[in-house]
């Protein structure tokens, strides 16, 4: 039943509605900044030595921009590969299996790469 | 039973029955360098994690991504993350209701592909003239 309230508030049956779609945008435009700095990184550190290395990303600013990266990157993968295997995984438990699993990646990568900046920043 | 029930329903044409569009080439390899993305971001992850432990560590990284395998998916993943950025913003563009015509979504699939290529390319030449060559 959508109550005058639930349609103020855009609500249908499904109790939620424009959320995933509004997130993917969100970080879609916080990640055109963030993946031309990860781009320049990677191309300007080509063959750099370890010292050289660390002492980029124990830069402030540098560890800033790489850690938004990460949480953006990571929230918008994991919509992302969502929505494909929602779109071409079509057995009920292997749907399950591979969402989980998504999860589980996007999570993995954003902590681990979040736990690497924080050492190298605090240098231990 | 149910492969009896699946015979008779009225089935919608199959992907290769259409012939192969630009756009729909250009929606498919929106998905595919996302997908990339996600595992160039591993990629990412490891060398992070390696320099946070150590030279060591570093320089096992160092060697895969100096050798010809890992130079070669280095410039893929910074070709896929500059593709799907770039139609990324295509996407942005059209959730504002602009450039959905047929001429608009043309140009807009082929500005990416070549602005994608260019700029890659650019972007390498320039960040090897910067360390001295390859």
């Amino acid at each position: 039943m959508a109550t005058p309230l639930k349609r103020v508030r855009g609500l249908g049956a499904a109790h939620e509605g424009t959320e995933t779609f509004w997130r993917q945008r969100l970080t879609a435009m916080a990640n055109i900044p963030l993946v031309i700095f990860l781009v320049l990184s990677i191309v300007s550190h080509i063959g750099a030595s370890y010292a050289d290395v660390r002492a980029y990303l124990a830069n402030p600013i540098v560890a800033v921009l790489m850690l938004a990266l990460i949480i953006s990157a990571a929230i918008h993968m994991r919509i992302g590969l969502r929505e494909i295997i929602e779109d071409y995984v079509h057995g009920e438990g292997c749907k399950v299996l591979a969402l989980v699993a998504t999860t589980f990646f996007a999570g993995l990568i954003a902590i681990a790469s979040t736990l690497a900046i924080v050492k190298i920043s605090l240098g231990s | 039973m149910t492969n009896k029930l699946e015979a008779e329903r009225p089935l919608s044409p199959h992907l290769q029955i259409y012939r192969p569009m630009l756009t729909m080439m250009m929606s498919i390899a929106h998905r595919i360098t996302g997908f990339g993305n996600a595992v160039g971001f591993a990629l990412l992850t490891w060398w992070l994690v390696a320099i946070s432990i150590g030279p060591d560590a570093y320089a096992t990284v160092d060697a895969f991504f100096g050798s010809l395998i890992g130079r070669v998916l280095l410039f893929l993943f910074t070709w896929s993350l500059i593709h799907h950025m770039l139609g990324g913003i295509r996407h942005l563009i059209w959730d504002t209701g602009h450039g959905l015509d047929k001429v608009s979504i043309e140009v807009f699939a082929w500005a990416t592909i070549i602005s994608s290529v260019v700029l890659t390319v650019l972007i390498w030449v320039a960040g090897y003239a910067l360390m001295g060559g390859p």
